[in-house]
C-alpha cells in the first residue's frame, strides 16, 4: 500500500530525462536504464516530494481532461516504490 | 536488416595500467602490445560523438582509470554531455581531495571493486590493509552522496568465503554487492582450472547468498552471477553484437565488447581513423555478428536464436575454434562437451600444476612472445 497523504518523491539515486535518440523519458541509475512509457513518465514527472498521489491524480486529469485515474496511478506507484524509483516523504 | 537502434552503452577504457595484477582480469592477455593511450583531445571527442549517436550510459573503466590524471576532465565533460556516468575503481587512488572534484564534476555512481584474487582477498578477509583501504573508500563513497556498490569477482579460491565476504560488504555500508563469478576469458581464462568452482561450491553459496538475503531485507540488494559453464543455455552476450554497447580500449580501438579484439580475420576501427557514426554502422567489424544472418546451424533454425542469438562469439571461438558457432554452453551445441568435461574436472578437483598466471605487464610480453 501506498501510504496514504504521503509525498512521492524520485529517488535520488536515479536521474530522470528525455532521450532525444529513443524518443522517450528514461529513468538511469548505477549502470542501467529503463526506458518509460508515456504514462509512467507522466505520474514519476510529478513526484517532486510536494503533491501527494491525489495531488498527481487530480493534476493528470486535468492535464489529460481524464477521469477515473487513481487506480492506475496507485497501482505504477506500487511498482515504482518496489523498483525504488521513488521514496515517500 | 533494419537499421540498429544507438549504442546506449559506452565503455570508456582509459588505460591498461593497474596497480593490481588479477588472474581474472578480462583485459587482453596482449594488453602490453596496446598500451598507445588516446589523448585528452581523442576521448573528449569520443564522448562527444558516441553521445550524439544516443549514448547515455558511459563507464570510465580500465586497467585502473584514477592512473588517467584527465579522468576529472573527461568525468566533466561527459556530465554536460547528459551521460549518467560510472566509474569502475578498485579505489587505489581514490583520496578525499579527488572525490571532491569527481563530484562536482558530476559523477553519478562509483562501483568499487574488490578485484585481487590472492594477496587483497585475503588482506580483506583477515582486516587488513585492503579491508582499511576499502573501509576508507566506502566512506568517502557515502559522505559524497554516492550510491554504494561494490563489485567482488567470484571463483574456485575465494567462494566459500562468500558468507564472511557478504558480511564485509554490509560493514561497509554497502546497498548493491554483484557476487559475479568470473567469466573464462583472457587472464581468467588461462586461469580457468584454477577458477571454475564445483557444483557444491556453487550450491552452498547461492544457498548462503539467500541466507543473508533474508537477514539484510531491504538493506541491500545482493546480485549472484553463476559461472555460464553450468548453464545448457548461452547468455545474451553484450545484448547481441553491436547492438547496445560500444568499448572503446585505451588505444582507441572500437569493439562491440571489451574481448573482441581476440576474433581472427575481423579488423576493428579505431577512433583516430573514424567517426563513431561510421564504426557503428558502417564498419565490418561492428556488423559481421549483427542481428541473425551470420548464424550457422544449430543457430540458424533454433527457435530461440533472437533470445540469445548464439551467445558468446568470443567463447565460441575459444571453444569450438568458429566465431560463427553455437557458444558451446549451450547444450545443442556439438561442442557442448568441451563445457561439460571443464565442469566435470572442476568436480574432480584435478586442478592444473601450473601456477596461477598473474596480469603483469612482463607476462603480457611472456605471451606475446610466444604466439
Amino acid at each position: 500500500m501506498n501510504p496514504a497523504g504521503a509525498r512521492p518523491c524520485l529517488n535520488p539515486l536515479f536521474r530522470m530525462q528525455w532521450e532525444q535518440a529513443q524518443q522517450s523519458w528514461v529513468l538511469l541509475y548505477p549502470e542501467g536504464m529503463v526506458k518509460l512509457n508515456q504514462s509512467a513518465a507522466e505520474i514519476l514527472r510529478r513526484c517532486d516530494g510536494e503533491r501527494d498521489m491525489q495531488g498527481i491524480v487530480t493534476d493528470l486529469e486535468q492535464a489529460f481532461s481524464a477521469t477515473g485515474l487513481a487506480a492506475d496511478v496507485n497501482a505504477f506507484l506500487e511498482i515504482a516504490r518496489a523498483q525504488r524509483w521513488v521514496v515517500w516523504k | 536488416m533494419t537499421l540498429p537502434g544507438p549504442p546506449l552503452w559506452l565503455l570508456a577504457e582509459l588505460t591498461y595500467r593497474c596497480p593490481l595484477h588479477c588472474v581474472f582480469c578480462y583485459n587482453p592477455v596482449d594488453f602490453a602490445a596496446h598500451e598507445q593511450e588516446l589523448s585528452t583531445e581523442d576521448w573528449l571527442r569520443t564522448l562527444r560523438e558516441a553521445r550524439e549517436l544516443g549514448a547515455v550510459q558511459c563507464g570510465f573503466s580500465g586497467g585502473e582509470p584514477m592512473l588517467r590524471a584527465d579522468l576529472e576532465i573527461l568525468v566533466a565533460e561527459a556530465h554536460r554531455l547528459g551521460y549518467y556516468t560510472n566509474l569502475l575503481t578498485s579505489g587505489v587512488g581514490l583520496t578525499e581531495k579527488r572525490a571532491r572534484i569527481l563530484r562536482s564534476a558530476g559523477l553519478d555512481h562509483i562501483q568499487l571493486s574488490l578485484q585481487d584474487s590472492t594477496r587483497e582477498m585475503n588482506d580483506f578477509l583477515s582486516h587488513t590493509r585492503t579491508f582499511d583501504l576499502k573501509q576508507r573508500c566506502a566512506r568517502i563513497i557515502k559522505e559524497h552522496g554516492w550510491p554504494m556498490v561494490l563489485n567482488v569477482v567470484m571463483h574456485r579460491l575465494n567462494i566459500d568465503h562468500i558468507g564472511r565476504i557478504i558480511e564485509m560488504a554490509d560493514q561497509l555500508g554497502a546497498e548493491y554487492v554483484e557476487l559475479a563469478n568470473s567469466q573464462y576469458y583472457s587472464w581468467a581464462e588461462l586461469n580457468r582450472e584454477h577458477l571454475l568452482p564445483t557444483r557444491e561450491q556453487l550450491q552452498r553459496a547461492e544457498a548462503v547468498t539467500n541466507e543473508w538475503r533474508e537477514r539484510l531485507g531491504e538493506r541491500m540488494k545482493l546480485f549472484f552471477v553463476v559461472p555460464d559453464y553450468y548453464e545448457t543455455r548461452p547468455k545474451k552476450c553484450m545484448n547481441g553484437w553491436g547492438n547496445v554497447f560500444l568499448t572503446i580500449t585505451p588505444d582507441g580501438t572500437a569493439l562491440p565488447c571489451h574481448t573482441a579484439r581476440m576474433l581472427p580475420g575481423l579488423a576493428f576501427p579505431n577512433v583516430r581513423d573514424m567517426s563513431l557514426r561510421e564504426i557503428w554502422y558502417d564498419s565490418e567489424g561492428f556488423n559481421r555478428y549483427r542481428g541473425t544472418g551470420w548464424m550457422k546451424e544449430p543457430c540458424r533454425s533454433c527457435p530461440e536464436k533472437e533470445k540469445d542469438y548464439g551467445g558468446c562469439r568470443c567463447q565460441a571461438y575459444m571453444l569450438a575454434g568458429d566465431p560463427a558457432a553455437a557458444d558451446p554452453v549451450c547444450d545443442k551445441s556439438a561442442l557442448h562437451h568441451v563445457v561439460t568435461e571443464a565442469v566435470e574436472r572442476a568436480q574432480k578437483g584435478l586442478l592444473e600444476t601450473r601456477p596461477l598466471i598473474f596480469r603483469t605487464p612482463d607476462e603480457s610480453r611472456r605471451l606475446l612472445a610466444r604466439t
